[in-house]
């Protein structure tokens, strides 16, 4: 298949505390709290200045981990229902930083793709920002025909959400659209697709 | 690579401060120069006697008009006959080659905001640079130091084009760039450059870095001219030639007098394309680049042959 072996796919190589920053920001959704947890049980000690978290309350425990987030050494942790909300106050909060901000985000690659994409628009490199992969591989996937978003795909081949189109999801990513690329799988003989396969869990 | 060669003309050769001189190059047979982005440099092929010298220069005029470029030289204390030739025998009519421009200190145009720093002759990039960010309308402010009024360049020009956006500090007078308060509390997006002496690029890498910026966000020139050593020999492993380094010859220099075409862009050590992997040394590698990492260097399969050199007998190169 097409989706392999492609540069664009995104690494997360995990979290480490940057020594020199004075303002530590962080985005999480769902289990990524849990990373979070752990950089501060690992390299607390180095963690110096103002920390604020920005948490996306996706799943069933979250609410749990807002507590235990709370509960760490920080100034301030903003707790929101979904990821498009948490993105916007971390739009927020990114949009009055000074330079010696470290951005961190830890979680789904859609939460992560979209903290990336939002620090890229701000003049910040992508490599800039350390990131820990936590959770589901659903991904985000953009149509590369009508140009719309689907999200949440775990299958290899997904129906396009806007225009309907059989997709290939490959692993071309796109960091300024923060989003998969998916592609017509069926354009030489209509409705003839391969086995659909649920490879993103 | 010696392909990309342009032949132009020196139109125009002014001293502009103690030891700097200024060139404007026009082409020879065709109306325009090569398009290039502020930052980007052009190598000069310098006539000496039975050699060339091939020098970077960064270009300084706007990227707007390539009806000329704009170089300018200062005149190096131990001058290996580059800088020298410009300083003592170039006059205006002369013809000469230059590289098509090559950009290896480009802004970033995903900032929000640049802060240029500039020690003495290292202002030449940011000349084209800000005439781009002015073009672009995106902020921006030069700190310039320089040893005095009399050894630095267009600080007077800079004043009157860009205004409160410039800062010029004169060491002979005491002042120095207030580099701590200039990197604090600048908006996220913000981007730093330096060019100017090793000293000086090192201090503000360690000053960005304590104040909490990401690398990513702190950029440099720096180019080295090829240090001088003693006489060795490197050996081709692929064509099977033989060819002599002399002590103020670099191996590029001398694989290039050979006629051997071998990869290079910056000549500077900053760029990377000369890599050359080594099949076998008689002697000590002298790596004096900035690209290798220091574990590539230790590793010493790799050497970078327009600046680095061997301390030794014998060096083979695949090539």
């Amino acid at each position: 298949m097409l989706i392999e072996g492609i540069k664009s796919r995104p690494q997360y190589p995990g979290l480490v505390a940057d020594p020199h920053a004075n303002h530590h920001v962080f985005a999480a959704d769902g289990d990524g709290a849990q990373a979070i947890i752990d950089l501060f049980n690992r390299h607390g000690a180095q963690i110096k200045g103002r920390v604020t978290i920005v948490y996306a309350e996706t799943d069933a425990n979250s609410a749990d981990y807002t507590t235990r987030l709370k509960q760490l050494p920080v100034e301030f942790v903003h707790a929101l229902p979904t990821i498009v909300t948490a993105i916007r106050r971390l739009q927020g909060v990114l949009n009055v930083a000074r330079m010696g901000t470290r951005i961190y985000a830890a979680g789904t690659e859609t939460l992560i793709g979209l903290a990336v994409q939002l620090s890229q628009e701000l003049g910040m490199d992508p490599q800039a920002v350390l990131t820990e992969h936590r959770g589901t591989l659903a991904r985000r996937v953009q149509c590369v025909h009508c140009k719309g978003f689907t999200e949440n795909v775990k299958t290899n081949i997904v129906k396009c959400a806007h225009c309907g189109t059989n997709l290939l999801v490959r692993d071309h990513y796109s960091k300024r659209l923060a989003a998969f690329q998916g592609v017509c799988v069926d354009a030489e003989i209509p409705g003839e697709l391969p086995e659909i396969v649920e490879v993103f869990k | 690579m010696t392909t990309n060669q342009i032949r132009v003309r020196v139109a125009e050769v002014e001293t502009v401060a103690a030891q700097i001189r200024r060139l404007k190059l026009v082409p020879i047979g065709m109306s325009g120069l090569p398009d290039f982005s502020g930052g980007a440099h052009t190598i000069l092929s310098i006539p000496d006697g039975e050699r060339t010298l091939r020098n970077p220069y960064s270009l300084m005029s706007s990227p707007y008009d390539t009806s000329s470029y704009e170089v300018s030289v200062l005149k190096a204390a131990e001058s290996r006959g580059g800088s020298a030739f410009i300083h003592d025998k170039i006059r205006e009519g002369l013809p000469i080659t230059i590289s098509a421009p090559v950009n290896l200190f480009p802004v970033d145009r995903r900032a929000r905001r640049h802060i240029l720093i500039a020690g003495g002759i290292g202002i030449t990039p940011f000349m084209s640079i800000m005439r781009q960010l002015e073009h672009d309308d995106v902020p921006f402010e030069l700190h310039y130091g320089m040893r005095s009024q009399e050894r630095g360049a267009y600080w007077r020009q800079l004043r009157e084009t860009y205004g409160h956006r410039v800062h010029i500090y004169f060491e002979d007078q005491g002042q120095t760039i207030p580099l701590k308060t200039l990197l604090d509390g600048q908006p996220l997006g913000t981007h730093v450059y330096v060019c100017g002496p090793s000293t000086m690029i090192d201090w503000v890498l360690n000053g960005a870095r304590d104040a909490g910026w990401p690398a990513e966000n702190v950029h440099y020139e720096r180019f080295s001219a090829p240090p001088p050593g003693t006489s060795f020999t490197v050996e081709l492993a692929r064509s099977g030639k033989t060819v002599p380094v002399g002590p103020h010859q670099s191996m590029l220099e001398a694989l290039e007098a050979a006629g051997i075409d071998a990869p290079y862009l910056c000549r500077g050590g900053a760029c990377g394309q000369c890599e050359t992997r080594i099949v076998s040394c008689a002697g000590a590698i002298q790596h004096n680049d900035h690209y290798l990492s220091d574990a590539e260097k230790a590793a010493g399969d790799k050497i970078m042959i327009c600046v680095s050199r061997v301390d030794g007998s014998t060096v083979t190169l695949d090539l």
